[in-house]
Parts: C-alpha cells; sequence; structure tokens
C-alpha cells in the first residue's frame, strides 16, 4: 500500500476523536437511551478497528503478491 | 456488608486459582533454560495471535481501570469517557510503530526500548535517562494497582494490610518463577473472569435501574455533566485521550508485552484486535454514571474509587459481588506482574549491564532481573502501605504519563528517521520533562489539566515544547552542516 494513504488511513480516527469533539460533545439524537456522546464512541471503536484490519488485510495480500510494502 | 462464607469460598477460590496458573506457568512451553534474559523476560518472543491478545489486553486494562474509569465517571460525568475516547486512539499508532521497534529488538537481541535508544544514538547515558523515566514512569502505576484493591478488600471486610502482603508477595512469587509466562498465562483466566463479571453487571443493572433510557435521564437530572461535556473541558478532554494515547506503548510494560510477540505480523493484527477491549472500557465508564444514578448525587473525587464497589454491593446478587470483586483483584495480578518484569529489565539492563558489570552474562541478568522483581513489588507495596504516600501516588501517576510521553521522539520518531542526533533528543526531554514538572508543580501535583491554559493536558503541551526544541536544534545542526545518519543501527533494519 502506497505509504502516504496508510498514513492517511491510520490518522482518520484521530482527526473524528480530537478535532471531531464539537461534534459528539452533544446529548441528541440519542440512540437506544444512549446520548450521542456515548453511541458515537462506541461506534468508532469499531470504525477504527475497521481501519486497521483493512490496512493489514491489504498490506498482507500485498505480501503475498510479492509486492512489498 | 455482611459477608456470608459462601461469599468468602468464591473470592478466595477465583483469586487462588488465578494465581496457581501464574506458577504453573513454569512448566508452560518450558524452554531448555531460564538462563536466558530473553526467556524470563519477554517469554522467548514466542507469543502468538491469542496469547498476545490477552497478554496486551491483560497489560492495558487492569484493576485500577476497573476502579478508576467508573471513579473518574462517577465525579466528573463525560470526563471518564475520555478512557475510551484514548482506547480507540491507541492502536493507529501502535500499528505503524510497534513492529518496527519488534523487527529491530529481534534483529539485535533488544529486550527494552532503552536498549535501542542506545544503540540508535550511540549513546549509553540516553539510554540511562529514557530507563529511569521508565521505572519512574511505571512504580507509582504499580503501587496504584495495589491500592485499587483496597477497596474491594475492605468491601469484604478482609484485613488489608495482611491480605495485600500475601497476596503481592505472592505475585511476586510466580513473577519470580515464571517471568514473562506467568502473567500471561494468568491473563486468559484474567480475562474470561473480568470480561463475565462486566458483562453481566453491564447488562444486568441498567435493567434494574429502569433501562438506558430512564438511567441517563435520572443522571442528567442529577447532573447535565454526565451526559453531555463542559464546553470549558473539550480541550482538557481531547488532550488528556490524545496524550494517553501517545503516551501508552512508551511505557515499559507495554513495550515488555509486545517484544514477547513471535512476529511482527501478530502485533499489527493484534493492533486491530485489541480495540475489542475498548467495549469493556465503554461499559465501565457507563457503570460510573449508574453508580450516581444509584447514590442519587455526584461523588467526590476523594471519594470516588468507591463508585464502582458501591454500585455493585448496592445492585447485585451477595455471591456475584464476591465474584466480581475476585475480578478486580485479580484485574490488578497480571499488569502488576508485567509492570514489575518490564522495570527489572530496564534496570538490568540499561543500569546494571552498562554501568556495573559490563560482562555480565544472560544468566547473571536473568537472577538480577528475578531478583529485582521481587524488590521492585515490596517497594511498590510498602509505598501503597503508607498512608500518607499513598495519597502521593495519585500524583506520581499523573506525573509519570506527562513524563513518559517526553520519550516520545527518542523512541518513537527514531523509528523513522537516523537524522534526529541525540544532543536534539536529549535537550528535547530534558525541555519537555522540565516543562512538566513545571506546569504540574504549579498545579499542586493534584491534576495534569493547565487551567491558565484552557485545561490542556500537561503532557501534551511539555510534548510540544519538546518537539520544538528538538526541531530547533537539529535546525542548528543542518545549518552547520552537520546533519548525518546517527547510530549503529542501518535503515533496512526496521522492516
Amino acid at each position: 500500500m502506497n505509504k502516504f494513504l496508510k498514513f492517511i488511513l491510520l490518522a482518520i480516527p484521530y482527526f473524528f476523536m480530537v478535532l471531531g469533539i464539537g461534534i459528539y460533545n452533544r446529548v441528541n439524537p440519542e440512540v437506544g437511551g444512549w446520548p450521542f456522546f456515548y453511541w458515537y464512541q462506541l461506534l468508532w471503536i469499531f470504525i477504527a478497528a475497521a481501519i486497521t484490519m483493512t490496512v493489514y488485510y491489504v498490506e498482507k495480500v500485498e505480501q503475498a503478491k510479492g509486492s512489498g510494502s | 456488608m455482611a459477608v456470608s462464607l459462601a461469599q468468602y469460598a468464591i473470592f478466595f477460590g477465583v483469586v487462588i486459582i488465578v494465581l496457581a496458573i501464574g506458577f504453573l506457568a513454569y512448566f508452560w512451553r518450558k524452554p531448555k533454560t531460564m538462563d536466558d534474559i530473553a526467556e524470563w523476560g519477554i517469554g522467548g518472543r514466542r507469543f502468538g495471535t491469542v496469547v498476545m491478545w490477552f497478554l496486551l489486553g491483560g497489560d492495558l486494562y487492569t484493576a485500577y481501570t476497573l476502579i478508576a474509569v467508573p471513579g473518574l465517571a462517577s465525579s466528573s460525568g463525560t470526563l471518564g469517557m475520555f478512557a475510551v475516547t484514548y482506547g480507540i486512539m491507541i492502536y493507529p499508532i501502535v500499528y505503524a510503530t510497534m513492529p518496527r521497534l519488534w523487527t529491530v529488538s529481534k534483529k539485535r537481541g533488544y529486550i527494552t526500548a532503552s536498549d535501542f535508544v542506545k544503540d540508535r544514538f550511540s549513546s549509553k547515558f540516553f539510554a540511562l535517562l529514557i530507563a529511569l523515566t521508565g521505572v519512574l514512569a511505571e512504580l507509582p502505576y504499580i503501587a496504584l494497582q495495589i491500592v485499587g484493591i483496597k477497596y474491594v478488600l475492605s468491601a469484604l471486610l478482609i484485613p488489608v494490610t495482611i491480605a495485600l502482603i500475601i497476596a503481592f508477595l505472592l505475585v511476586a512469587g510466580f513473577t519470580f518463577l515464571s517471568g514473562l509466562r506467568g502473567p500471561a498465562l494468568t491473563a486468559i483466566a484474567k480475562d474470561a473472569i473480568i470480561w463475565l463479571s462486566v458483562l453481566v453487571v453491564i447488562i444486568y443493572i441498567p435493567i434494574k435501574l429502569g433501562g438506558f433510557t430512564h438511567m441517563f435521564a435520572a443522571a442528567g437530572a442529577i447532573s447535565p455533566k454526565t451526559i453531555s461535556l463542559p464546553p470549558v473541558l473539550q480541550l482538557g478532554y481531547v488532550t488528556l485521550a490524545l496524550g494517553s494515547a501517545l503516551a501508552l506503548f512508551l511505557y515499559p510494560h507495554a513495550v515488555s508485552g509486545t517484544l514477547g510477540s513471535k512476529d511482527s505480523r501478530t502485533i499489527k493484527r493484534n493492533a486491530s484486535l485489541l480495540p475489542l477491549y475498548n467495549v469493556l472500557l465503554l461499559f465501565v465508564a457507563i457503570l460510573g454514571i449508574a453508580a450516581v444514578v444509584q447514590a442519587g448525587h455526584l461523588y467526590t473525587p476523594a471519594n470516588s474509587s468507591l463508585a464502582f464497589p458501591d454500585l455493585i454491593i448496592a445492585e447485585m446478587p451477595s455471591t456475584f459481588t464476591a465474584f466480581v470483586f475476585a475480578a478486580v483483584v485479580v484485574g490488578s495480578i497480571v499488569p502488576a506482574s508485567i509492570m514489575a518484569i518490564a522495570s527489572a529489565n530496564l534496570l538490568t539492563r540499561n543500569v546494571y549491564l552498562e554501568y556495573i558489570n559490563p560482562n555480565a552474562s544472560s544468566g547473571t541478568q536473568t537472577w538480577l532481573s528475578r531478583t529485582l522483581v521481587v524488590v521492585v513489588i515490596i517497594a511498590a507495596l510498602a509505598f501503597s502501605l503508607v498512608p500518607a504516600a499513598s495519597t502521593e501516588i495519585v500524583y506520581l501517576q499523573t506525573m509519570g504519563g506527562a513524563f513518559i510521553l517526553q520519550t516520545l521522539p527518542a523512541v518513537y520518531i527514531s523509528l523513522y528517521t537516523r537524522k534526529v542526533n541525540k544532543y536534539a533528543a536529549g535537550l528535547g526531554w530534558f525541555a519537555g520533562m522540565t516543562t512538566a514538572i513545571a506546569m504540574l508543580y504549579q498545579l499542586g501535583f493534584g491534576t495534569s489539566l493547565y487551567k491558565n491554559l484552557d485545561f490542556i493536558y500537561v503532557g501534551i503541551f511539555a510534548l510540544v515544547v519538546n518537539l520544538i526544541v528538538t526541531g530547533v536544534i537539529m535546525l542548528v545542526f543542518m545549518a552547520m552542516g552537520k546533519v548525518k545518519d546517527e547510530g549503529i543501527i542501518d535503515n533496512n533494519e526496521f522492516t
């Protein structure tokens, strides 16, 4: 994977967690009784894991092809 | 509360089983010889994905987490959620940096981050500074694990002092014997117990409190802080989360755990799987909010450590309470063991081997580390039992994170470039440490959020100072035309 693309992908959660505070520091809309602040974090646990996992599998496939990374 | 025989049976049963596993770990994947520091200290670099998941998880999510995260949420509401935000930001940086550190450590036989710093900067003095920063940050962390379980012991009417001494001498015992295999194997049992406890509690208690909708509404009525963050704390919240995330894998125990991995791919795979633990963290933060609802008021910072035990005693059946409390105790065993190993490794490798006996054999190093583990655990015990000291530890802990963060240029940045030299990184470290200490002193060491600057986290501010000093000195060397590759490690040894 392009090093720059990998960096951007891995940096995404930091934008949404650090700069996103103005977006997620709110109560509504609630989901299942959870204030926005809480379910946003739950959602991002999975999004961030999915991003890392994607980078891992792309690198793995590339290595299997022998193109290295 | 009145404690029944059944409760004691469950509590002691669980704790004793886990301690026994620590001793039995000596026989697990037993190497030909234990007189090898890499065998004892990092389990022979042989752990695969599953063991690493438990080991690092056990390392990072501790008894202190189970007490402190609900505690913070119970006194400061959503501020307690910083732990989750921080958890989310840990792993991308782990994915980027740790495989490189592992690879170079494997090639050159490093056991600690300071081993790497020594070769990378060709400076055993800089390595010593980084090692001592690590030990300084680690000791209060171990002591906090011990303090964390005081509350559950006293709730169960167990004589606290004697119980702590016996428990941690046993931890020292199995760590002495088994090395990193001890916490690795106990981590599996620990996780099963903690996950079971938290999952049952997070389902059971909100139902008893009328469901999540009702629970959060009730909490919001008690204090709006529990459902959104006061805007004045936003900068503090994000800098604390970011700083903690950057700091975590600079801690010696996280490095020791990671270097136990069998290959760099295992680390990458775990960087994708470990975030699942953050769900646990989110649940325990919400339990802090549940404690507010149960109590009918916010806790004060001083008594917030009681929020989680109080909630469990009030809402759970008595036998399950004993099980949850056992989980808290077990949660302290694994990290205390790894932290002691990591500190002992630093003292052996980067102090004794460098400055006292450069010819020490691997066997001698192992025996010294084993002995030091016992010393470190006894020191942490003493720390946590002296009443005056035990309040100081909490302050040391807020300092610890800010201090360890100042090793970031020396460890992380130097994994990517060999241009930064020891003067730049060293003076950056010095400037960062000085800034952190000065700011914490001004705050009376009671908090790490600096109120004169929008409550920014001291560690992040000091890191910025550190990076600026490092950068400026590099510019000076560049102007003199003296920027070159530093140290004895080749660029191709990182991948």
